[in-house]
């Protein structure tokens, strides 16, 4: 165990006094940014997908509309994440001659890849509102539009909210991936820590309790939010 | 009142409506009757176009509304829907399903008048013909006021002002069913269609939404009904229609069409059913 300890001491000695602990605050700062900008941009396009996709399909426009959205989300839940952010830094940038720094293309490729998986989780949840909601709604001479407002999508966002939490938790973990591009986020932080002490051991595991510690917390707030939604439910 | 002309449906090829020709007048309390497939559902609700007729027209106060650029949405506030599963709006309680669609339309129609006056105010600046701007004599409040008082007044016919506030999953289905109902009341239709509407009830709640359509019939309601119940058909009904395989075979009153039916089909339908 002393072996142990001598790690520990190592880990503190760099964490403390050789600024390790800034370079973990800064990674666990960009973590959370990447994560929750990646799910309001997620949000944003997943609504915008979600919408083409209820709409009725008679005419032409919306039939296109829909053939791009599929297509949108089948590319981006088809290829994992790390090759999207690789295309998108090593690929796309350099055709498009833009300079950015791998934060802000992670920022984008999670909005992005997030809104695909977004978009599915709005879709369904409007779907699984009962179908005679909306004739309902229809017959009474309310336009789609008002139908979908005023009363499916209240409905439907009780079934989406729990689960776009659970996607926020799996954001974060994937977040892990965006030193691929040169975004400094906690494993970079504890890599840095790793090799600048000649130890991995101490600083992964400290990782990974942070981890744990941050999706804990998030699940929590989801039942919490969760169990409101369903109090609400049992007045009704 | 509804002129049905050579309504057709085809559903993926498959022809569930064909030729339809029928005529109901003001008044009628038609009841269609039929065995299961046999396109009764996909008539009625073809009636205020919850499907979209394939082919034909269905001339409702003198508008054709199986025309797809007819807004839809104009006619079918004044005909009623009822339906097997309620549908009773459940993120809303009791007395807002009722209120949704008048309060809805009402104020859509007050925003309307504001627009176009404060157009014609705006006109009115620029040219020396002063145009006249459109009255407005309520308040988006008094709109709400009036309607609560509508639905209160509804509630109170059903017995169920008690109930106002509550949400509909709290409700029994044959409360939801009278509900809904009145819910269709509201809008004040011309015409309210029925679309099996006690056959997800309990048999015990079968009762207390026959004797409500009974109490509408009475008052001189326009029904269209599409029910398994042969003794409300015999006994409220003016008309019959039997469908078969997507054509009405029989068209008669209860008393000629129960005792003295024309057709094969019919008489082994009744055979069946009344036995």
């Amino acid at each position: 165990m002393g072996n142990f300890e001598q790690k520990i001491n190592k880990f503190m000695e760099i964490f403390l006094e050789q600024n390790g602990y800034v370079k973990v605050v800064e990674g666990l700062q960009n973590t959370l940014m990447i994560a929750v900008v990646g799910l309001i941009v997620g949000i944003l396009i997943g609504t915008l997908i979600a919408t083409v996709r209820v709409l009725p399909k008679y005419k032409r426009l919306p039939r296109i509309l829909n053939g791009i959205c599929s297509f949108y989300v089948a590319l981006f839940r088809g290829t994992p994440m790390v090759v999207q952010l690789l295309v998108f830094y090593y690929v796309l940038l350099p055709i498009m001659g833009i300079r950015t720094s791998g934060e802000v293309v992670a920022m984008a490729v999670f909005g992005l890849n997030s809104g695909a998986y977004i978009s599915e989780i709005m879709r369904s949840g409007i779907q699984s509102v009962d179908a005679g909601q909306l004739e309902a709604g229809r017959a009474v001479g309310l336009s789609f539009s008002v139908s979908m407002v005023k009363i499916v999508i209240p409905q439907a966002v009780k079934n989406i909210l729990p689960t776009l939490g659970n996607e926020f938790i799996s954001l974060i973990k994937e977040t892990s991936i965006v030193s691929f591009v040169g975004a400094a986020d906690l494993y970079v932080a504890f890599s840095y820590i790793g090799s600048n002490s000649y130890e991995f051991m101490v600083p992964y595991l400290v990782m990974a309790l942070i981890y744990i510690v941050l999706v804990l917390i998030i699940s929590l707030l989801v039942k919490l939010l969760e169990r409101s939604l369903k109090k609400s439910d049992r007045r009704n | 009142m509804i002129d049905v002309i050579n309504l057709k449906k085809d559903f993926n090829h498959v022809q569930v409506l064909k030729d339809i020709n029928v005529t109901v007048n003001k008044g009628d309390i038609m009841v269609v009757l039929g065995p299961s497939g046999s396109g009764k559902s996909t008539f009625l609700r073809c009636l205020n176009c919850m499907e979209d007729p394939t082919g034909g027209s269905i001339i409702f106060n003198g508008v054709d509304i199986a025309d797809m650029k007819v807004d839809i949405n104009i006619h079918r506030r004044h005909m009623g829907m009822v339906f097997q599963h309620f549908n009773l709006f459940n993120n809303k309680t009791v007395i807002q399903n009722i209120m949704m669609a008048p309060v809805h339309v009402k104020c859509q129609e007050l925003s309307q008048a504001k627009r176009k006056n404060f157009v014609t105010k705006v006109k009115n600046v620029f040219s020396s013909q002063k145009k006249e701007l459109l009255p407005i004599t309520t308040t988006k409040a008094q709109i709400r006021e009036e309607a609560k008082v509508q639905a209160l007044d509804l509630l109170k016919r059903i017995g169920l002002e008690d109930k106002a506030d509550v949400y509909p999953s709290t409700l029994s289905g044959g409360q939801k069913q009278r509900v809904a109902i009145v819910r269709s009341l509201a809008m004040n239709p011309d015409v309210i269609l029925f679309d099996e509407p006690t056959s997800a009830l309990d048999p015990e709640m079968v009762g207390e939404v026959l004797d409500l359509m009974k109490a509408l019939a009475k008052e001189g309601m326009t029904m269209i009904i599409v029910t398994h119940e042969m003794g409300f058909a015999k006994e409220v009904a003016n008309r019959i229609l039997f469908m078969d395989e997507g054509r009405i075979l029989e068209d008669s009153t209860p008393k000629e069409f129960f005792e003295n039916p024309k057709t094969p089909r019919a008489k082994e339908f009744l055979s069946k059913v009344l036995s």
